[in-house]
């Protein structure tokens, strides 16, 4: 370690034990105070927003609200029951097309791609430049992706579940070439010392050892697509629909969608109902990333 | 050991998820196997207006009650883009908020897709006042310099010399609101599609009659069903649009008198997706049979009998 790790570690580590920094000069202060207030306005904007829409929702926390289709007719009783479902089958295909797709392209830039060659650094630029593409941009994508593959129907599973696995696409090979990448070189070297090949090490030592990089980075890219409402649209998933989809090719809704829908009638009951189904939503995010931070205590090693 | 352990969690990850989707949707078949006697049965895709959208997803909902097996999607991309998705082939029905437009008309031809025009209710707005005030007029101009996104009035002679010094007070839908909308792109027409800012907003009617009918020299506006209500604590303006003042009401609003605040509301039906799919014949049939419900819930003037009888022969001659 040079000089100026190890001073640096040492500040870090008194600053750490005892809570408090050695650096006392008005400009640090000031600094420090800047911190907390951005720290400070980030919870309370976010905390502001929940309890909000909680206390307007709160009324409508009840089962109907998860086994009702959404109703006009009787708004007190309306549910998200083809959102919720909707949803959750746009995540099970979502998954099933990103997650293969982005941890092989990962793999293969990460593993196996000769980063000297041109084009695969401008795949490299390319990749980042993707993740920060506006969502609506992969709903156009995918009509054109489906367009390509000769399906013609419009507003299924499959149209919105492409367009959610482009969108994070992009997300989930780039954490997974961070967590390929964390994986120590020494573990290859041994492997590969052993006679193993590049594809045997890459299979059973590498890419074992980087799950619960990937898995979190995958979960968090799924809780991205889940709660995307422009994609969906531009696709043509309608915003009401009344019975349960059954599979790739079944019409379906999204939940994003129908909260979007419901927050702009006139009716008091069903906005009151959007904003129950806002936390439902939430709830369904943070499940998401609690599973994702699960997996990655749970298998995380070190070395 | 160590690889067994992680396949395990990523496989018992996909099991849950995949029970949670077979448990919600073993649910269902139990539920739809006791389906009714109307065999109709099939998919009805429906899109364009978002202000004809409440009464499509009425006439859906309604519908799913009596025959759940006829599967109706409604979308709301707006008029124009319902349009270019219906005469693409794309859709079955088309909910619109103006008549076709030439280009349209054109683009359906292009693709051969004919179509029948039915009209399913008439959508009004109304201007009201705080009852005291002497204001009983407005033309279409002044509705503009009241309302207008670069209206700066804060007196009501300003508006118009005859008209008594009395501060306004505005109480208006919040953006969100196709009434909003209506007011901004249709009536005041301007190319920001917005109205003024300055105003009281609230998605709850209740709010704004309770504000106009509580302000002295306060004017606001919503939906003629919603005035029909709480016409007793209101004054609604007549509205002059270059042929004199025409005073809201549903008869006036129906016979295209009272402009530019009322407009017709259509459904366009493919002629091809009503004779060859059961699903968008039952689907259409319960819609105009049931239109005055459908309109009530949809908060709309449901047709008078002459223009009913219209809309229904319009649907026989689509069905010979």
């Amino acid at each position: 370690m040079s000089v100026a790790t190890t001073t640096a570690a040492r500040t870090v580590k008194t600053t750490v034990a005892t809570g408090k920094s050695r650096d006392r000069t008005t400009v640090s202060l000031v600094f420090l105070v800047a911190l907390w207030f951005s720290l400070f306005f980030g919870v309370v904007v976010l905390l502001a927003l929940i309890i909000s829409t909680a206390t307007k929702g709160a009324a409508r926390f009840d089962m109907e609200l998860l086994t009702n289709y959404t109703s006009l007719v009787s708004p007190e009783t309306s549910g998200f029951r083809a959102g919720i479902l909707g949803s959750l089958w746009l995540m099970l295909f979502t998954a099933l097309f990103a997650v293969p797709l982005g941890i092989a392209a990962a793999l293969y830039l990460e593993e196996f791609a000769d980063s000297e060659k041109w084009w695969n650094r401008l795949i490299e630029v390319n990749l980042q430049n993707l993740a920060a593409v506006p969502s609506i941009v992969y709903g156009l994508l995918a009509v054109a992706v489906m367009a390509l593959m000769g399906f013609s129907d419009s507003g299924t599973v499959l149209g919105g579940s492409v367009a959610l696995a482009l969108l994070i696409l992009p997300v989930i090979i780039i954490t997974t070439r961070e967590a390929v990448r964390a994986v120590p070189r020494e573990i290859r070297d041994g492997s590969l010392a052993l006679g193993a090949t590049v594809w045997q090490t890459t299979w059973k030592q590498t890419l074992p050892a980087a799950i619960p990089g990937i898995a979190t980075g995958t979960i968090l890219g799924l809780s991205r697509a889940i709660g995307e409402a422009a994609p969906l649209v531009i696709v043509g998933l309608a915003g009401s629909i009344r019975f349960d989809p059954e599979g790739l090719m079944s019409n379906a809704t999204a939940l994003p969608m129908q909260i979007y829908s419901l927050t702009s009638q006139s009716q008091e009951a069903l906005r009151q109902a959007a904003s129950a189904a806002i936390i439902v939503l939430l709830v369904m995010i943070l499940g998401l990333n609690a599973l994702a931070i699960f997996i990655r205590n749970k298998f995380q090693r070190s070395w | 050991m160590k690889r067994t352990s992680h396949r395990l969690a990523l496989a018992s990850g996909a099991v849950a998820l995949a029970l949670t989707l077979a448990a919600c949707g073993g649910g269902d078949a139990g539920e739809s196997s006791g389906g009714d006697e109307s065999s109709a049965s099939g998919s009805v895709a429906v899109d364009g207006s978002s202000t004809v959208y409440p009464m499509s997803v009425a006439a859906q909902e309604l519908l799913s009650e009596e025959n759940p097996d006829v599967q109706v999607t409604v979308g709301e991309s707006g008029t124009g883009g319902g349009f270019e998705a219906f005469c693409a082939g794309d859709t079955d029905i088309s909910d619109a908020s103006r008549p076709i437009e030439e280009d349209e008309i054109a683009a359906c031809e292009e693709n051969g897709i004919e179509y029948t025009e039915l009209q399913v209710a008439t959508d009004a707005l109304t201007m009201v006042v705080h009852p005291d005030l002497a204001v009983d007029c407005l033309t279409v101009d002044q509705i503009v310099d009241l309302w207008g996104p670069n209206a700066t009035a804060t007196n009501w002679n300003e508006i118009d010399p005859s008209f008594p010094d009395q501060e306004i007070s505005f109480f208006g839908p919040g953006t969100d609101s196709g009434t909003y909308d209506y007011m901004a792109a249709d009536v005041i027409g301007d190319e920001s599609e917005a109205t003024r800012k300055d105003y009281e907003a609230s998605e709850d009617d209740n709010v704004l009659v309770q504000g106009v009918s509580g302000t002295e020299g306060a004017t606001g506006y919503f939906g003629f069903t919603y005035y029909e209500q709480n016409a007793d604590t209101l004054k609604a303006l007549e509205i002059d649009n270059g042929e004199g003042c025409v005073a809201p009401s549903a008869e006036t609003a129906q016979a295209g008198e009272y402009t530019p605040l009322a407009r017709p509301l259509f459904i366009y039906v493919s002629n091809a997706s009503y004779a060859d799919n059961e699903a968008v014949k039952a689907y259409v049939d319960f819609y105009i049979e049931n239109l005055a419900d459908i309109a009530e819930i949809g908060q709309f003037i449901p047709l008078s009998d002459d223009l009913y009888s219209e809309t229904q022969s319009n649907l026989e001659a689509l069905g010979s």
